[in-house]
């Protein structure tokens, strides 16, 4: 594979910033993650030998913490909050209802056209407006079925107008 | 050198001439509800009201003062809007309201009724008249929701850095750590160390380096009580750090703070920046021999790394699992130094001990458990949101007369529908009817089989099947067990299975005992918190709510008609075929057939409620 260092660069530019210090690794995929979404394979290869580290000891690390992604995530990511207070507040219909209108199957998490992806989380901290979601960082308080089938219909409709 | 005295009379003297002050809620339940609009919406009408409205004071203003605050704490009824002097909160405040607000409320002095909580048919001109707020006592709260987090200034202003200024120029370290031991205080996070007794341990170990953490991964669902003192009032935090550093002789801290937190994040790192741009950070802060930093870090989403030797791992850069304890990390923690953890509510308690004095302090709550918590009140009641009550407070005041009674579906307050109370989140227990009247604090929870933990109150009520509750929170631990002992790794996977099991109506009666069985191996086989406690949902609705359990394996039944797989949706005679579930259902289970009669497809059927909900009619029954 030819090495393409444009590629690396923005990854350098979080290495320099971080010190290229192994203890500040988790600072350093953050800043990788915020860039690309999720981590890539080279990146985190890049990252271990410039940190001068074995890879399995990143891959170790970026496993253990949720927050890390190794796949690609969808144009809009919906969040579900499926702490306690959402869950008492019936989580679990909304992300049925998410779902089946998304065409997601069992485990999937993001569509085919790479539009959307789902991830539920455990507690976003907005418990007062259980059950919630987020939408593209937007947060929906109290959402229903219904509401978020509509959410999801109008930002169709708004990727339709592009 | 900072010269405290000069921050607050320059500080009132740029407020004196300001008549009114607006603020509007700006913590995460009130932003999600639009507070943030709220407020633009505040600055662009009175612009072109021409009413001299300031968002920020220099010098000396005139007029009326704008800011945003933390959380104020009642978050159901977001954006919330407090003026000063006067007192008024209007909740649930639109963009459109604004314009009227400015007109009647602060040019002139009028009380929109309409924007005003009612209790009961009564209206409540603000807090000292909403029964949610009256019954509280606001210590460690007290200035969230008041001032601005993001002005340092203004926490200086109201006393703030006065008692880290004591201790560093006035107490030894030795001097500090007895006066938090004398005053009791434990430790916030959960198990309830004595603070005192963690930083003199600290205190006594002899070593160039130390560090002091402020654990601020509050990762338990269902609790917010860190996040909102984080957001609301983020010098509190800082100047319990500059107080524990010098009472255990760290020069270094770090504040350790949830991803997912982003408001809290943002601000804890602006306090930082400025705490040290003003001189209350650094080298020999007021000027005496006392030198401290403060690092904020991210978590990256691990709730074990809640856990002491687990957080310091992941601070280090490592995966974040714990270690056995001894040697504890107050004598080798974060790379090998003394280091001492402290929760963030424990740490913004420590600057009122310091300023109300050992004995005011200890007047409240109880002998053994003194002081104040706040609690995340969450779940099926009337007012949902941030609350401080002193520990001992029983819950039955808490449930029905703070948080306004148990609801129903439709949002009506019931009595009876009271069915149970679960704290301290995934490893913590639940309490029932005939919990109400005990205190809540540490020693009589743990007598009853649950723990304060974080603050967590989730309220469920006769819909809520007890079953499912452990089946989530088995879920939760689960998913976050580190996988480094073996009982926790595999024991939490298997009793979710019998968990999910009996929600399913697959399971025999020997599964209880298996259950039961593997509940209290894992217990003991398991090095830190989270798996020795994670059983305790289990054993405690097991306690509780045996008959729960033996109707869903014996009957094939949920009693509260919440586990999905045994349940099935039917529309009886009541039916006056209006036709409304059948708009309202998402998937398009319900189908017309002849005579205009409704029936449920329930292989379609996502069991989602709506149609039982729309239903005017309760001829949509769960069985």
């Amino acid at each position: 594979m030819g090495l393409n260092y444009n590629k690396f660069e923005k990854t350098c530019k979080i290495l320099e910033e971080n010190e290229f210090d192994k203890s500040k690794l988790i600072s350093i995929l953050q800043g990788v993650q915020e860039e690309y979404k999720y981590l890539p394979e080279d990146i985190l290869a890049f990252i271990a030998s410039s940190l001068n580290m074995p890879l399995s000891k990143v891959y170790g690390v970026v496993t253990f913490f949720s927050f890390f992604t190794l796949q690609p995530k969808g144009k809009y990511i919906i969040k579900i909050c499926d702490g306690t207070a959402c869950h008492v507040k019936k989580s679990t219909g909304l992300i049925d209802a998410i779902k089946k209108k998304l065409g997601l199957k069992d485990d999937e998490i993001l569509t085919k056209n790479m539009l959307f992806s789902i991830e539920t989380v455990a507690c976003l901290g907005a418990c007062g407006l259980a059950p919630v979601i987020v939408v593209d960082g937007v947060v929906y308080g109290q959402a229903t079925p219904n509401a978020v089938v509509r959410l999801i219909d109008n930002v169709l409709k708004e990727e339709k107008e592009k | 050198m900072i010269n405290l005295e000069n921050i607050v009379q320059t500080f009132k003297k740029a407020n004196q001439n300001i008549t009114k002050r607006i603020i509007v809620c700006a913590g995460t339940g009130c932003v999600a509800n639009g507070s943030l609009e709220v407020f633009k919406s505040f600055v662009n009408i009175a612009k072109e009201m021409n009413i001299d409205v300031n968002i920020e004071l220099k010098g000396e203003e005139k007029g009326y003062f704008l800011t945003k605050s933390g959380c104020q704490g009642f978050c159901q009824n977001g954006p919330l809007v407090n003026i000063l002097p006067s007192g008024i909160l209007y909740i649930k405040v639109k963009t459109d309201d604004v314009k009227e607000i400015l007109e009647e409320s602060i040019l002139s002095d009028i009380l929109i009724d309409r924007l005003c909580y009612h209790n009961k048919g009564k209206l409540c001109k603000g807090q000292s008249e909403i029964p949610f707020y009256q019954k509280q006592c606001r210590m460690v709260l007290k200035q969230c929701g008041v001032i601005d987090p993001e002005n340092i200034k203004e926490y200086i202003a109201n006393g703030g850095y006065v008692a880290a200024k004591k201790v560093c120029g006035e107490m030894t370290d030795k001097e500090i750590c007895n006066m938090i031991l004398m005053s009791g205080l434990r430790g916030r996070g959960g198990a309830g160390f004595l603070t005192g007794k963690k930083w003199d341990l600290a205190r006594n170990q002899k070593a160039s380096k130390k560090y002091v953490i402020c654990n601020g991964d509050e990762g338990d669902p269902g609790a917010f009580m860190d996040r909102s003192v984080m957001e609301g009032n983020p010098h509190s935090v800082i100047e319990g750090l500059i107080i524990a550093s010098k009472a255990t002789g760290a020069n270094e801290g770090y504040i350790y703070v949830r991803t997912e937190y982003d408001l809290a994040v943002k601000r804890m790192k602006k306090a930082v920046k400025d705490a040290i741009e003003i001189g209350l950070l650094g080298e020999n802060i007021f000027g005496l021999n006392h030198s401290f930093t403060i690092n904020v870090m991210e978590g990256a989403g691990a709730f074990v790394c809640g856990e002491e030797t687990a957080l310091i791992a992941s601070i280090e850069g490592k995966r974040g699992m714990p270690s056995p304890k001894p040697p504890f990390p107050a004598q080798s923690g974060l790379w090998k130094s003394p280091t001492t953890i402290n929760n963030v509510e424990t740490l913004a308690t420590i600057p009122v001990i310091v300023n109300r004095g050992v004995q005011a302090f200890r007047q409240i709550g109880t002998e053994s458990s003194p002081g104040t918590k706040t609690f995340a009140l969450t779940g099926n009641v009337l007012n949902t949101g941030l609350i401080e009550v002193p520990l001992g407070t029983t819950l039955r005041h808490i449930v029905f007369d703070i948080a306004g009674g148990v609801t129903d579906e439709n949002g009506e307050v019931w009595e009876e529908n009271f069915k149970s109370v679960q704290i301290g989140g995934p490893s913590g227990g639940c309490l029932t009817r005939e919990h109400l009247d005990i205190p809540l604090d540490f020693d009589s929870l743990k007598k009853v089989g649950a723990m304060v933990g974080s603050g967590g109150l989730v309220v469920m009520s006769n819909k809520n099947c007890m079953v499912n509750m452990a089946k989530f929170f088995m879920q939760f631990t689960q998913n976050e067990s580190c996988g480094k002992c073996v009982l926790c790794r595999e024991g939490t996977k298997q009793m979710l299975l019998i968990l999910m099991d009996i929600t399913k109506g697959s399971a025999s009666e020997d599964s209880l005992f298996l259950l039961e069985e593997l509940a209290k191996a894992v217990e003991v086989g398991s090095l830190c918190g989270l798996g020795r406690t994670a059983p305790n949902p289990i054993l405690s609705t097991l306690r509780y709510f045996r008959n729960e359990y033996d109707a869903h394996i014996k009957e094939k039944k949920c009693p509260a008609g919440e586990c999905v797989d045994i349940l099935s949706y039917k529309i009886t005679d009541k039916c006056v075929r209006c036709g409304v579930c059948f708009a309202k259902c998402p998937v398009k289970a319900i189908s017309v057939e002849h005579n205009r009669h409704y029936k449920i497809n329930s292989i379609k059927c996502i069991k989602c409620d709506v149609c039982v909900a729309s239903c005017k009619f309760n001829a949509i029954e769960r069985d």
